[in-house]
């Protein structure tokens, strides 16, 4: 039996569930074989309010990646925002940064606190390499503007997003953007001091933590490269004579 | 299941308020609207918005004895409302007033009373909650007519629980065999923050992988609000909505971390921090 084969089984099992169990056990067979023709039915799966169904749907889609993206933007469903909300949270998992539009407008826009909570941490999670290198710069402080937008939300739940995607995009910008990364600690500070929600409070801290272990690190880095440099001369000299 | 409450909370989160927004005089002033919808209305406003002004507070504590607003099975809608919105406004003249409430013949009045009373925290309101739970006890057993609704043993269990009414205990632990499961929850969360003890804390984690989704996301309430650490995996892996396991995996870390050190975030706080981000 082919992959394809094996697809349509698992999408007619799925198809033809007529209990919610039965739902979930099916969602979950058809994502565990993480095959692209299934990305429609996994697709399908977020919207039919189950949330087992859309678990195991979200971490196929996951799975499959890349291939999954285009779909899933296209099929984003704007009328259910159950679907929607899950639909980003594969998005954020796959991280790939043809979703930056879709995750910056729903993060600062949605009127859905579970789609802004799940696009917000997209935010964090997108794979920088992707973006050509001249436009890094530009993204990230795009990227950073909204998050410093985004971490005054009303709900906390967003805001304690915001703090996990600030976290990780101070990191990725400690060496390259100093000026915006210090940006990022000004306003976790400001947060910490006050928020009015102690969970929100209590993830800037680790946040904080994470963020100092890494400049900790970043002292001893400059040092490391020094001397793989000072290996790496001699070695191409070499190879010219 | 009509209606997830990932509904309610979405639309309650961006403050959309149908029927037009209301000033604070006008909300009080509403109070005692002839048009009785609009009284209502009003009642529910002040408390979402927390509005807890004087005047604010004195006119819906003299709501809770309204006569004009009656159901056709003789409920009191505006009283009902009044004592939700006290009970969020933190003010503890309404302690009396929503004692004298459990005294009333409508159901929903007694229920809402009773949680108002446990979000005000003021432990005189032991004794008469205690009464009302032993209405459904015959000595240290539960009454043999079952299932037994007469009385709202969730709210008040949960009250009591919240109170730290250890003098209730025994009062309390007949209702763990209660046939409603959500009154079982309720006792079990009432227990374990009543004695400390794990026993009650796993009866609920075991709840979670219950059959029904409604159960489920009582139970993820419940874990919440006692901030059972050993439940933090259980909870990210039952099937209910990210929201619901959100708020209760709060639930956890807050109690982590009002319970350590406050300069060191500790292992637990950060296994929790760790789910809760693979949650969003």
């Amino acid at each position: 039996m082919n992959n394809s084969d094996l697809a349509q089984i698992l999408i007619r099992a799925v198809q033809e569930a007529d209990s919610s169990e039965r739902l979930v056990d099916a969602v979950q067979e058809l994502a565990a074989a993480g095959i692209e023709e299934s990305v429609p039915t996994l697709i399908a799966a977020l919207g039919y309010n189950n949330p087992g169904a859309a678990v195991a749907a979200v971490d196929g889609l996951i799975t499959i990646g890349e291939a999954a993206v285009s779909p899933l933007l296209e099929l984003i469903d704007d009328y259910n925002y159950g679907a929607r909300a899950w639909a980003l949270r594969a998005l954020a998992g796959i991280g790939d940064i043809r979703a930056l539009d879709t995750l910056l407008e729903a993060a600062k826009t949605d009127f859905s606190l579970s789609v802004r909570r799940a696009a917000t941490r997209g935010l964090g999670t997108l794979r920088w390499h992707q973006v050509p290198p001249e436009k890094v710069e530009s993204v990230q402080t795009e990227v950073l503007e909204a998050l410093l937008l985004i971490s005054q939300d009303p709900e906390w739940v967003v805001r304690y997003a915001a703090v996990t995607s600030l976290e990780t995009l101070a990191i990725a910008i400690a060496v390259t953007l100093p000026d915006q990364a210090s940006q990022i600690t000004n306003q976790l500070q400001q947060m910490l001091d006050t928020d009015t929600d102690l969970g929100v409070r209590t993830r800037v801290k680790f946040a904080q933590e994470k963020i100092q272990q890494q400049q900790h690190q970043e002292v001893f880095a400059p040092k490391r490269k020094l001397q793989e440099t000072e290996v790496e001369v001699p070695h191409r000299g070499g190879g010219r004579r | 299941m009509n209606s997830s409450p990932q509904k309610f909370e979405d639309l309650s989160a961006t403050g959309y308020v149908d029927g037009g927004s209301l000033t604070v005089e006008q909300a009080i002033a509403n109070l005692e609207s002839a048009d009785l919808g609009l009284r209502f209305y009003a009642a529910w406003w002040l408390g979402r918005f927390r509005i807890s002004e004087p005047a604010a507070v004195t006119g819906l504590i003299k709501a809770l004895k309204d006569e004009a607003d009656r159901t056709p099975e003789g409920g009191y809608p505006l009283r009902r409302n009044a004592a939700r919105a006290l009970g969020k406004l933190g003010d503890r003249q309404a302690v009396s007033p929503l004692i004298a409430c459990l005294d009333c013949s409508d159901f929903y009045v007694r229920e809402a009373a009773a949680q108002s009373l446990e979000m005000l925290g003021d432990a005189v309101c032991i004794p008469p909650l205690s009464k009302l739970l032993a209405a459904g006890l015959h000595g240290e057993q539960l009454v043999s007519q079952q299932p037994d609704l007469s009385q709202p043993y969730e709210a008040i269990l949960e009250a009591l629980g919240t109170l730290r009414a250890t003098e209730v205990i025994p009062l309390v632990k007949p209702f763990l065999e209660h046939p409603i499961e959500l009154v079982q929850y309720a006792a079990a969360r009432a227990m374990y923050q009543l004695t400390q003890q794990p026993a009650y804390g796993e009866r609920l984690v075991k709840a979670l992988a219950g059959e029904r989704l409604q159960l489920r996301r009582a139970v993820l309430a419940d874990l919440g609000a006692i901030g059972y650490l050993p439940a933090a995996d259980a909870i990210a892996q039952t099937l209910a909505e990210n929201s619901l396991k959100l708020i209760s995996l709060k639930g956890l870390l807050e109690h982590q971390v009002n319970h350590t050190t406050p300069s060191t975030l500790s292992e637990g706080a950060m296994k929790v921090i760790n789910l809760m981000d693979s949650l969003l």
